[in-house]
């Protein structure tokens, strides 16, 4: 008999923590496969973040770490600096890497560090009730933004990637989403592509932006809140790649 | 600043404190040191800059010290010896950090280089982070382990040693300096050998080739398993306490006073103690070197034969504190403290001995 499916072994045997709906899931295989496919689970070394992923060590089967809030891409350069053969990761949500950790973003980036960050934006902050992210829309209503986010005192939505694809040591900077099968099949061909540039090593930092749906903070059904994505968070983050270095030349 | 070719050698060479710290660093097998520039501390960055490439191994001057510290807990989580070290200002950005590396028990050595306070206060030498290296100044209950070395030769050996700590019991150890100290040329040896036989790092994330995988972590959920942990390191600590308390003892003999003081303050009070002794005055000196764990039962023993204590700080009376805790009333503690970069004279000291002396006898 043919297999048609099964779960790669990166990803353990176990229950989510996850809300239904939640995006992470679908992140996780996606890296999880991407790890299997480049045959590196035994030379990779992941960072899981503060936030709804803190856990994500329960879930993926390579050595990990879980750092302080915004921290990963400094505990990152720690870990490739000493050992360039092993294959780095981050995995940090917006309030993370857009707002507690936006200096070690860029100065990761800035110095050119070859590591690979996958970077999940739901445009608000969940792990602590849904308040509002540097990322949340405006008009979104969160915990905090209890009459929708207004940009005169909240600030505009902030569009990391796009500052980042200006530095030169930001090699690959894609973004990407997973509101339908098209899309998520992309992230996973993005995803592939950071992590290939760095065993490649090629001279900078990648970066994989994912619109991901958090239903429970949004307030919407699953498939609502997919269809959101298509129909508001993209026009704010738009969907596609903003470098490659390599290719763009 | 002398450079290159600095190696294990028994022959006296001149070095300033902080290059002390960095070759002994070095020598001490540091694979990685990370920094943000800050007085004054900078030769040790310079040093490092040139020496660790030439070593084949990691420098890296960070973005801030939030970031250098999370690069020594990264470097350290896949099993790396690893380093930064800063000034004051900086130390207070690592407490974050610093709390973390105890929740995941990461080995780490930190060098405090201190300078007045508080804010941005100046870069004269002071001793007012003694409560923020021994109290811990991160969130939680953890400890680091603290030394307050007195000379450049102590500064090179406790650096050495601290690696060894902080892998045997993996721990941060904070090198507690100051600016006088750092600044200081002496003459030192840097004969630096391993002396412990350390355990296998078999935690370190290293990719989990051959066996399960290897997590580091400070969060810790579930029922009881938070203070589960806890307990194991608070265990960790009581042994550290039993075995690696370090101090000296000076011209205890007969002494009716006794100074204690840490650091360059102990080089001052030693002369002062030398002059007073001259003048016929019974006094000694106790110095301790490990400042966390403390040593309280050497100065406890002390008390129960000495009529006075005096601790003199470049601080508004910190370790102070300590030395109350430990000689617990047995005799009267008195303070003499110089703060904001002042620093106290062999001679303050002696005509303060000389004021307690008159005051007590009868």
């Amino acid at each position: 008999m043919k297999t048609m499916f099964r779960r790669t072994p990166v990803l353990k045997d176990c229950p989510t923590h996850y809300c239904p709906g939640c995006g992470h899931g679908i992140a996780h295989r996606l890296l999880a496969e991407v790890i299997e496919e480049l045959g590196i689970q035994d030379r990779t070394i992941g960072i899981a973040p503060v936030g709804c992923a803190v856990l994500a060590y329960n879930y993926l089967d390579v050595d990990m770490i879980e750092v302080a809030h915004g921290r990963a891409p400094a505990v990152a350069t720690g870990m490739k600096r000493c050992n360039p053969d092993k294959v780095i990761f981050s995995y940090q949500g917006d309030g993370d890497l857009a707002a507690i950790g936006t200096a070690e973003i860029i100065h990761a980036a800035h110095r050119a560090e070859q590591l690979t960050v996958l970077f999940v934006n739901n445009a608000v902050f969940g792990m602590t009730g849904g308040q509002m992210a540097p990322t949340t829309v405006l008009g979104q209503v969160t915990a905090t933004t209890p009459q929708g986010r207004e940009s005169n005192g909240q600030g505009y939505p902030l569009q990391v990637s796009e500052l980042l694809a200006l530095l030169p040591g930001a090699i690959y900077v894609e973004r990407c989403a997973l509101s339908s099968v098209p899309r998520i099949r992309q992230a996973k061909a993005a995803l592939k592509h950071a992590f290939e540039l760095q065993m490649q090593g090629a001279p900078g930092l990648s970066l994989v932006e994912i619109l991901s749906p958090c239903p429970t903070y949004w307030r919407m059904s699953p498939s609502e809140a997919m269809q959101w994505i298509e129909d508001h968070m993209s026009k704010v983050f738009p969907i596609g790649r903003l470098k490659d270095a390599g290719k763009d030349d | 600043m002398g450079r290159a070719e600095v190696k294990n050698t028994t022959e006296r060479i001149l070095m300033c404190g902080n290059e002390a710290m960095a070759e002994a660093a070095i020598l001490a097998g540091c694979d990685a040191y990370f920094g943000y520039p800050i007085t004054p501390q900078n030769e040790i960055s310079a040093y490092m800059a040139q020496r660790m490439p030439e070593e084949g191994r990691v420098f890296l001057q960070s973005e801030s010290e939030l970031a250098a510290i999370n690069m020594v807990f990264g470097a350290s989580a896949t099993g790396k010896r690893s380093m930064t070290s800063s000034s004051s200002p900086g130390i207070s950005l690592m407490q974050e950090g610093m709390s973390y590396l105890a929740g995941a028990e990461l080995p780490a050595v930190v060098i405090n280089v201190m300078r007045g306070g508080p804010g941005l206060g100046n870069i004269s030498p002071a001793q007012g982070d003694y409560f923020q290296a021994t109290r811990r100044g991160g969130h939680g209950d953890y400890k680091t382990i603290v030394f307050g070395p007195s000379s450049v030769q102590e500064m090179a050996d406790c650096t050495s040693l601290a690696f060894e700590l902080a892998d045997q019991y993996r721990m941060t150890v904070e090198i507690l300096a100051d600016g006088l100290l750092g600044q200081m040329m002496e003459p030192l040896t840097l004969d630096q050998k391993p002396r412990r036989t350390l355990p296998p790092k078999d935690w370190a994330l290293t990719g989990r080739k051959g066996r399960e995988q290897n997590i580091v972590r400070s969060l810790w959920l579930g029922d009881g398993v938070l203070e589960r942990h806890n307990e194991k390191l608070q265990a960790k600590y009581r042994e550290v306490q039993e075995k690696e308390v370090r101090c000296e003892e000076y011209r205890l003999d007969g002494a009716e006073i006794v100074v204690v003081a840490y650091g360059i303050v102990a080089r001052i009070a030693r002369a002062a103690v030398d002059r007073g002794r001259d003048a016929g005055i019974p006094v000694g000196l106790i110095r301790p070197i490990t400042l966390w764990p403390f040593p309280s039962q050497q100065i406890s023993r002390a008390a129960a034969e000495l009529r006075l204590f005096l601790t003199v700080e470049m601080s508004s009376g910190q370790m102070v504190e300590d030395v109350r805790l430990a000689v617990a009333g047995q005799a009267p503690v008195l303070f003499y403290g110089r703060m904001g970069g002042g620093i106290p004279s062999a001679d303050e000291v002696l005509e303060k001995i000389r004021q307690l002396t008159l005051s007590t006898r009868v």
